[in-house]
């Protein structure tokens, strides 16, 4: 549905601001009077606190205040819980321990918040944290997941008397029943690998208490402004319109921005009010990697049963998952892994399990891919285990299984993180396989060129997978547009942006709508002055949810439009032409209203509005969909190895997805080749670690590796396939975590195909040379 | 507090002069007492590259200095590049191509790069990679960026013949 | 992650230098071109009472010939500078091969010769190859001067002979002797990363292509610089062959090399990484000698 705007690959209307340092982030903004504020941090994951005693920071020149969890008085108090869990589940069990803003009593991570300290200078304010005198009495810190489950060594929450936080248990068709007819089963333990979503901007929060106004204003990293006003304005006892959330421009999101009710929100908000002062506070990467939430981390023991043929007939997968310290954000992440296992295979019978652990680690909230890639990534694992031991080429067992477009729209059995049963929407699973698989010159590859390398001795190998992205779901977003004086258009949303181009494709949207240049489409998000109903960025939902929104008011816009020019130029509406900013009658191009100017006579200041029409050419839009839209896409990726040192060079990285109707394909491919980058990280260079102690020994960029340009293959190759979703009315699904999510199993699966002749079997998600070469060693001594 | 230095600096071509602790990092010093926000801070350890600038004539990450540094000599931030109105060529390129999504990283790459470009003005996609590697971009995956770089080169050497 | 305060000294000369780290003693710390220091500053894991930055001493940057045909480096000295002086390529194309593996341009821009070879860093490539090229340190404190060998400098991890009130001013390349060949071979987890295992060869043969001098060090394996008595013992009077290059590696991994296992790569992984490349840049140095190096 490429119209004159919409569907163009046209760049991006905010980038002259990014691209010459004029566009306000965070830290950019100043206000007479500020102070900054540093966090002293825990250095121990599990400890009792006995004291802090900050009386010498205050005698310190410069500082201001300090506070601890006593100081807040009854304001102190966990939570809410940011996204609670489906009570649809038959039988789930959840237990709550939402975030706390400051430890109290007892510390559960190590980088939890201590002390806030106000100062001058963020200088001055990390100079006070000498002065402080803490005193914490070490406990044993839980840190295996296995272990945890067993409430070993040692309890995170001491009133709960288990370190559960979940057990959820799905189950669709029978699988003892499919595992006792099956001609081979095939059980694997799947590790995988926990990683950063690393945004280059940290997180910041600034604010403003106008004492005269009564109003606070707020600018915030956040991917979810509304939700956060919402929660600050309830925690102070304020009107919501007291509050007001502006989002400047982001510096990346990827998950973990989505998070509120944390120390920064909670208590700096209280302390402007108390002293009278803006406060900023910026995150440094050292906190970045301690005290803002990442994910993955789980280990899966798998099962599938499979005919002689290939054929599934059943998939079982219990895994343990690590939460963190708290669980604020539900279930979300292990639902997503329950729902994406198995999503475009034809499973009859499936049985997962999902326990969840408290740890004493950083809080796992979702990162681009958010419980996705582990899914894809455990399923992917058991296929290739399966073509091994039946002998089958990988590609065919996949063919076999996908599901034909004639099977969808598919209900899944399984309940998702948006509450409701999963439902395949629409897609053509086989035909991203197939695409894929002649843009890799498939055949060829396995028979002339990889046998020719092998040949000279190269290491050269394959991984080609599947995968599914469940995208767009509820609850809704909404959206005004208005067309001003100045016959331009200004749309409102409330999601915030971190990047993903939505002032463009907004404006696409609109401007196809009411015959207007993108240009004059001026797209604010994240304001909740300017518009404050909505939920956030999170889950591939911006372009779809939000965009279904504004296109929802733009057609009412649009229809208002009409119905106002027929008006003022008397004809009836089938007889108006609109386009160029302006409405003329059919043949008369000289009878021409320009927008501006009906806007204006829309919204007359004497005269008579007739019952039932709304003045000003504006209007406002919602879309709530009923369950998620599925994108779905096939990756291959080469590898060669020097196998004298495991350094690896990817050759070639292809990937064909499906995303339903594209908006903008510049952006599209933008979108794809960044999730493509951080699956490699997450594969190959990425990786947090904790010790037995529970120390994060991965807090900096020295050791947690980011992958850079010489890392990246020479080319990303995408191939795009359309089926549109007919859950909204342009037929977009999400695509913003399509590169991530197959990535790491391709990788895997690619470096076992390098190293043929040692029959590796790679049951975890992150590798480096290092671990290639021990897996090797394992084999050579086996073989 | 402790003894403040008088540090006078030119930057953009324009003098400053201002009284600061040793200790203050050249990033901080360029953002926050000259306002000139275009210069990012993304890591302050040397890796990500967000901050750098171009000191003496060759590009630096500004978080591993010290204002108390830069007394004395030139700088040139993103802001000596182009306006929104009218943009530098690689600036330009960035746009067109889509190097860009969050826009975090750009300033310490547009640094990198027209440093590099004014040095190698034909380069190859393999230098150009090499050239960025001490840049990292969480949004974009690079290759839009390497795209950009060989866009401009082509066209600024296209305007010096 | 923000500094310390610290008392700061801009001496313009190296005898002001000299005077400050007298005064200063135990407290003070040289600041060269930062790219170490300053990330420990800002994580506020060294916290000094005082900095003395040679960054305004003109007088410490030169790259000069010396009078038997090598070269002396002023420690102030810019890896760029290094990296691109067409001497340096002459004399010694050893050194702008090593410097493209070190970080990123932008750190090379402001990091120094002598402040990378100070710094010790088992991991830091100058330092290895200092040894390997049998580097002279001019050593200054104030009213005295001394100097030792590459081998001598360093002790042990980030450590060296130096006393506080004592900078390094000068480190001297001695020239290489006609057929000489040298070869750098490393593997690092990205590049521009530090090196999980890396291994520096300087060969010299005589006319019937026999191995007349060989100084190989093992880098980033150990505690500091190992510089190969193996290499020696194996190869003095040889000519290349892959035996006994192999033999070498044997005996450099299994005897010589003490690698750690961290995060990036366990001690066998890296030890087999020795295997490698001694290997690889044993052929490469014999292979470049005899083409006249
Ligand atoms: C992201 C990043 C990646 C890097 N990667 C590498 C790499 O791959 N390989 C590598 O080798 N290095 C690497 N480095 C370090 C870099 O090369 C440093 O420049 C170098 O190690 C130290 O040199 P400097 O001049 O910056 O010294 P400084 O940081 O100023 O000083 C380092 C130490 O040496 C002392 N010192 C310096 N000069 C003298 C002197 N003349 N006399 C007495 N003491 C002195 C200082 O007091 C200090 O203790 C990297 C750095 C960064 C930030
Ligand atoms: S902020 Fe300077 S390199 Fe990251
Ligand atoms: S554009 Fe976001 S980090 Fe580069």
């Amino acid at each position: 549905m490429t119209g004159k705007v919409f569907g163009q690959p046209i760049p991006r209307l905010e980038d002259q601001f990014l691209l010459t340092g004029t566009a306000k982030f965070i830290d950019d903004i100043e206000i007479p009077g500020m102070v900054h504020a540093a966090f002293l941090r825990s250095d121990y994951a599990h400890a009792r606190i006995k004291k802090i005693d900050y009386s010498a920071a205050l005698k310190r020149p410069g500082v201001i205040a300090v506070y601890t969890a006593e100081d807040f008085g009854d304001y102190w108090r966990p939570g809410p819980l940011q996204v609670p869990p489906p009570t649809a589940i038959k039988g789930s069990q959840f237990n709550a321990r939402p975030l706390v803003p400051i430890a109290k009593d007892k510390v559960r991570f190590s980088g939890e918040p201590l002390a806030v300290v106000i100062a001058e200078s963020r200088y001055i304010a990390e100079d006070a944290f000498d002065d402080i005198i803490v005193d914490l009495e070490p406990l044993p810190a839980v840190v295996d997941l296995e272990e945890a489950w067993e409430n070993k060594p040692a309890l995170v929450h001491d009133d709960l008397g288990t370190n559960m936080a979940a057990l959820v248990k799905q189950e669709r068709g029978n699988y003892e029943e499919a595992r006792a007819k099956a001609d081979v089963v095939i059980s694997r333990k799947i590790l995988v690998n926990r990683n950063a979503a690393a945004a280059m901007e940290n997180r910041g929060f600034v604010v403003n208490w106008d004492e005269r106004e009564q109003e606070m204003t707020v600018w915030a990293t956040t991917q979810a402004p509304i939700p956060l006003r919402n929660t600050i304005a309830a925690r102070l006892g304020l009107f919501e319109n007291q509050v007001r959330v502006i989002t400047p421009f982001i510096g990346g999101g990827f998950g973990p921005k989505i998070m509120t009710s944390q120390a920064d929100d909670v208590l700096l908000p209280w302390i402007a009010m108390k002293l009278k002062r803006p406060i900023k506070w910026i995150e440094d990467r050292r906190e970045n990697f301690l005290a803002t939430t990442s994910e993955r981390d789980q280990v899966h023991y798998a099962e599938i049963a499979l005919t002689k043929d290939g054929v599934i007939l059943g998939v079982k997968d219990v895994f343990y998952h690590n939460t963190g310290a708290y669980d604020p954000y539900g279930m979300t992440v292990p639902l997503n892994t329950q729902t994406h296992t198995i999503s475009n295979y034809r499973v009859p019978s499936f049985y997962t399990e999902i326990r969840m652990v408290f740890t004493n680690q950083m809080v796992v909230t979702p990162v681009r891919g958010a419980g996705r890639p582990e899914g894809v990534f455990v399923m992917e694992r058991l296929m290739d285990a399966a073509a091994r031991e039946l002998n089958m080429d990988p590609a065919e067992i996949r063919l076999k299984n996908l599901l034909e477009p004639n099977e969808l729209p598919l209900r899944t059995g399984i309940i998702g993180q948006d509450f409701v049963e999963g439902v395949l929407d629409s897609g053509n699973y086989k035909a991203n396989l197939q695409k894929l698989m002649e843009m890799v010159e498939y055949e060829k590859f396995r028979k002339e060129i990889q046998p020719a390398l092998r040949a000279q001795g190269k290491h050269v190998g394959m991984g080609i997978v599947c995968f599914t992205e469940g995208t767009a779901v509820g609850p809704y977003e909404g959206a005004r547009v208005t067309i001003g004086g100045n016959g331009k258009v200004s749309v409102a949303t409330g999601i915030s942006t971190q990047g993903q181009g939505h002032f463009t494709v907004f404006a696409q949207i609109v401007a196809e709508q009411l015959g207007v240049k993108a240009e004059d489409v001026n797209v604010v998000t994240g304001d909740t002055a300017h518009f404050h109903w909505g939920a956030g960025t999170f889950a591939s939902r911006g372009a779809a949810v939000a965009g279904t929104a504004i296109y929802n008011a733009a057609v009412k816009v649009r229809e208002k439009i009409f119905a106002t020019a027929s008006k003022w130029l008397e004809v009836p509406p089938e007889q108006i032409e609109l386009g160029d900013g302006k409405v003329w009658v059919k043949g008369k191009p000289e009878q021409f209203i320009t927008l501006g100017d009906l806007a204006f006579r829309a919204n007359p200041t004497r005269g008579v509005i007739e019952p039932g029409v709304e003045p000003g050419l504006e209007a406002t839009g919602y879309y709530g969909p009923p369950y998620g839209a599925t994108g779905a896409g096939a990756v291959a990726m080469i590898v060669e190895i020097d196998p004298e040192t495991m350094e690896l060079k990817i050759k070639r990285f292809v990937i064909v997805h499906d995303c339903g109707t594209v908006i903008n394909p510049l952006l599209l491919e933008g979108q794809v080749e960044g999730g493509v980058s951080m699956g490699i990280g997450n594969a190959f260079y990425e990786k947090m670690v904790y010790d037995e102690n529970g120390q994060l020994l991965t807090a900096s960029f020295m050791d947690y590796l980011m992958p850079q340009a010489t890392d990246m293959p020479p080319k990303i190759e995408i191939g795009h396939l359309t089926t549109t979703s007919p859950l909204n009315p342009l037929g977009i699904k999400g695509v913003g975590e399509a590169g991530a999510i197959p990535t790491p199993s391709a990788f895997v699966q690619a470096v076992e195909d390098a190293l043929f002749e040692y029959q590796l079997e790679i049951p975890e998600s992150n590798l480096s040379p290092s671990k290639i070469f021990e897996y090797v060693q394992k084999a050579s001594k086996k073989g | 507090m402790s003894k403040l230095h008088h540090v006078t600096v030119t930057v953009n071509g324009k003098q400053y002069e201002r009284d600061v602790e040793a200790r203050m990092l050249l990033s901080d010093f360029l953002r926050h007492e000259l306002g000139l926000m275009g210069t990012h801070v993304g890591c302050e350890h040397g890796i990500c590259g967000a901050c750098t600038v171009i000191f003496d004539g060759e590009p630096v990450r500004s978080c591993l200095m010290f204002a108390v540094q830069a007394n004395g000599h030139d700088i040139r931030t993103v802001e000596s590049l182009g306006t929104p109105e009218k943009m530098h060529p690689l600036q330009e390129a960035f746009h067109e191509k889509h190097a860009l999504q969050c826009g975090f990283c750009t300033p310490g790459f547009l640094m990198t790069l027209v440093s590099f470009l004014e040095k190698h003005p034909n380069p190859t996609e393999e230098e150009i990679r090499e050239a960025i590697d001490g840049n990292i971009c969480r949004c974009t995956g690079y290759e839009s960026i390497i795209e950009a770089a060989k866009l401009a080169s082509e066209r600024m050497s296209a305007r010096e013949n | 992650m923000k500094p310390v305060n610290f008392d700061y000294y801009a001496p313009t000369s190296v005898d002001e230098a000299l005077d400050n780290l007298a005064e200063l003693g135990y407290n003070g710390k040289v600041l060269a071109g930062g790219q170490s220091l300053i990330p420990t500053l800002n994580f506020r894991m060294a916290r000094p009472a005082a900095l003395v930055d040679l960054n305004n001493i003109p007088e410490l940057a030169y790259i000069k010939p010396t009078s038997d045909g090598g070269l002396a480096i002023g420690t102030m000295t810019r890896d760029s500078k290094v990296e691109y002086n067409p001497e340096v390529a002459k004399r010694f194309p050893l050194l702008p091969e090593v410097m493209k593996f070190i970080a990123h341009p932008q750190i090379r821009n402001r990091g120094t010769f002598g402040g990378a070879i100070a710094h010790a860093d088992p991991a830091g490539q100058l330092p290895a190859v200092s040894v390997a090229m049998n580097a002279t340190m001019r050593l200054r404190r104030k009213g005295q001067e001394r100097t030792v060998t590459a081998d001598e400098f360093i002790i042990g991890p980030f450590m060296t002979v130096l006393e506080p009130d004592e900078m390094l001013a000068e480190v001297i390349l001695p020239p290489n002797p006609p057929r000489t060949g040298s070869s750098y071979k490393q593997v690092s987890r990205q590049k521009g990363g530090y090196a999980q295992a890396a291994v520096i060869s300087v060969v010299t043969l005589d006319d019937r292509n026999r191995c007349k001098d060989v100084r190989m060090v093992l880098m980033s394996v150990g505690e500091r610089p190992i510089l190969s008595q193996k290499a020696r013992e194996i190869l003095m009077g040889q000519e290349a062959s892959n035996e006994a290059f192999r033999a070498v590696a044997e005996a450099a991994a299994t005897q010589e090399a003490d690698p750690a296992t961290d995060l990036h790569a366990t001690a066998d992984y890296r030890r087999s990484l020795v295997r490698v490349l001694v290997v690889r840049s044993l052929t490469e140095a014999f292979d470049r000698a005899k083409r006249g190096g």
